[in-house]
């Protein structure tokens, strides 16, 4: 007779990352120091900060009675400049990223096309949109052209990006039966990938879109046209009420984006 | 007529996939390619249209050489070898007929298959093939939309659309239940017979080979091992290819399911 073989009843997941104990320690310790540290690095000013208080709340003030009459016009305009400057952006944006996305993709593109590729998507991304912006005003002076600019430069960096990865993501089995068809490498582009990641893209580009209008509102800020010009210009003058009527304006222009495209890319798939 | 000699194939890991394989597919037949997983069965037909570049040896087609074409050489060859897959690989989100088309790929410029519009004999043969398959009513459905059996069918439909001299076959009946794998592995022998297409099937049920193959090659880590009709496929012979198992077994349950199959076309017969 063999003696009944005692199974443990208590199993705990083994640490996957930091295997060892002492390594696990130090690195807690190391890091909650590391905290104390750089927390007392924090200088807050109290006196100013109290003073700031006062502004926040006529701010908010100015958000709870939005003025939307006052100054109509100049919201009217800056908000058309605006929504001009994130449809044209995003339509040019989009049309040079499908290129580019298609080269930054591993699995479709030669390594040379792919490394440049690569760079235009590295370099789109490391420029936030703020410095571009500033960037272009000074190149093209202030309005919306240098907006218009900077947003399909922005959409580039984001779109490319994430197309070669949904590119890079496909069935490749389906790629292959094409392939084995004889089919030319651009018919196994049209064949075989657009298929696979056209919802992708729709779903990518409305999400652009709205990113674009948002970003529009902070480039204006610096010179780039559209109502973050309006916004900005409202906020030197000391009109919250206005600065109010305008930020309610974006949140729900940004819903009503948000809300549309959820539905389209639901019927798309 | 195919000739594969001393064909090697040597993956850049090191793993030495097939070695010096060589034999020949005369006009017509059907062969049935068997081995354990990871004998070099796969390899060994995607060498074939070169959607796995070989190493060593030479493939020719009808006399023409296969190995060693450039880049366009190659697409104009390929069109000439109808590939038929394991998991479909349809493009799930185009319909039936693009799928049909797209076998005609390589004999239509650019233009005319990105605004799909392919020419009257094009459109004519495909809708001809999805008769053939038994999916007239299916053709603008979206691939996704249909059943295993089917899907395998608008492949099938897909090769025959390039009108090919050789059909590689991988897998066909992997991911489809027993009676369906009958139905897709007559179909295929049907439409080989009624064409005088030869075809390479790589297979991993060896009954179903034995069923509608013609001749079967056994493969065991890269080399041929067995080369004859079905009937000399013995309990040696198999364990050459697999090593030791209880062949009498296997066959028990071919019977079963070839009761199964009977029972199913009497159904069938009713029916119609």
């Amino acid at each position: 007779m063999q003696a009944p073989v005692q199974y443990p009843a208590r199993w705990k997941r083994p640490p996957q990352i930091f295997t060892d104990p002492l390594w696990r320690r130090i690195l807690f310790v190391g890091a909650a120091v590391y905290l104390v540290l750089a927390l007392s690095t924090v200088d807050p000013n109290w006196a100013r900060i109290a003073e700031g208080w006062q502004r926040g709340l006529r701010f908010i003030g100015g958000f709870l009675q939005p003025d939307f009459t006052s100054r109509w016009r100049d919201i009217s305009n800056g908000l058309i400049e605006s929504l001009t400057m994130t449809l044209t952006s995003t339509v040019v944006g989009v049309l040079i990223s499908v290129p580019i996305g298609i080269g930054a993709a591993r699995n479709v593109a030669p390594p040379a096309v792919y490394y440049i590729c690569r760079g235009i998507i590295a370099a789109s991304r490391a420029l936030q949109e703020v410095i571009v912006a500033i960037f272009f005003v000074a190149m093209f002076g202030f309005g919306p052209f240098a907006g218009f600019l900077t947003l399909a430069f922005g959409t580039i960096g984001f779109l490319a990006k994430l197309l070669a990865e949904d590119i890079e993501d496909i069935d490749e089995s389906q790629a292959e039966a094409i392939r084995a068809t004889g089919a030319s490498w651009a018919q196994m582009i049209n064949y075989a990938i657009q298929p696979q990641v056209m919802p992708r893209l729709i779903g990518l580009s409305l999400y652009r879109l709205d990113i674009n209008f948002r970003e529009s509102a902070v480039i204006g800020i610096v010179g780039a046209g559209g109502i973050g010009a309006t916004l900005n210009t409202a906020i030197d003058r000391y009109e919250y009420d206005s600065a109010g009527a305008i930020l309610l304006i974006i949140i729900l222009l940004v819903m009503a984006a948000e809300y549309s495209s959820s539905y389209l890319r639901k019927f798309l798939q | 007529m195919l000739e594969i000699s001393h064909l090697t194939k040597t993956y850049k890991t090191g793993d030495k996939a097939l070695s010096d394989v060589s034999f020949t597919v005369p006009q017509g037949q059907v062969l049935g390619l068997i081995g354990p997983s990871g004998a070099g069965k796969s390899t060994l037909i995607r060498c074939i249209n070169r959607l796995v570049e070989p190493t060593a040896g030479s493939i020719t087609l009808s006399g023409e050489p296969i190995t060693g074409l450039g880049a366009a050489d190659l697409r104009r060859m390929r069109r000439r070898i109808g590939m038929i897959f394991q998991e479909y690989a349809l493009v799930e989100r185009l319909t039936v007929m693009e799928n049909v088309l797209s076998g005609r790929l390589g004999y239509v410029g650019f233009w005319t298959s990105l605004t799909r519009r392919f020419g009257p004999d094009d459109v004519r043969r495909a809708y001809r093939l999805l008769d053939r398959v038994g999916l007239m009513d299916h053709a603008d459905k979206r691939a996704d939309a249909l059943s295993g059996g089917q899907r395998q069918r608008v492949g099938i439909a897909r090769a025959l659309a390039q009108e090919p001299e050789l059909l590689l076959v991988d897998e066909p009946t992997a991911s489809l239940d027993p009676k369906t794998s009958r139905q897709i592995m007559r179909l295929l022998t049907e439409i080989c017979a009624e064409a005088g297409l030869p075809a390479i099937v790589n297979i991993h049920d060896v009954p179903l080979a034995q069923q509608f193959v013609a001749r079967i090659i056994g493969l065991r880590a890269g080399r041929v091992v067995f080369d004859g009709t079905p009937d000399q496929l013995t309990h040696e012979a198999l364990t050459a290819i697999y090593g030791a198992e209880d062949w009498e077994a296997m066959r028990k349950g071919n019977e079963e399911d070839h009761e199964a199959e009977r029972d199913a076309a009497l159904r069938m017969a009713a029916i119609v």
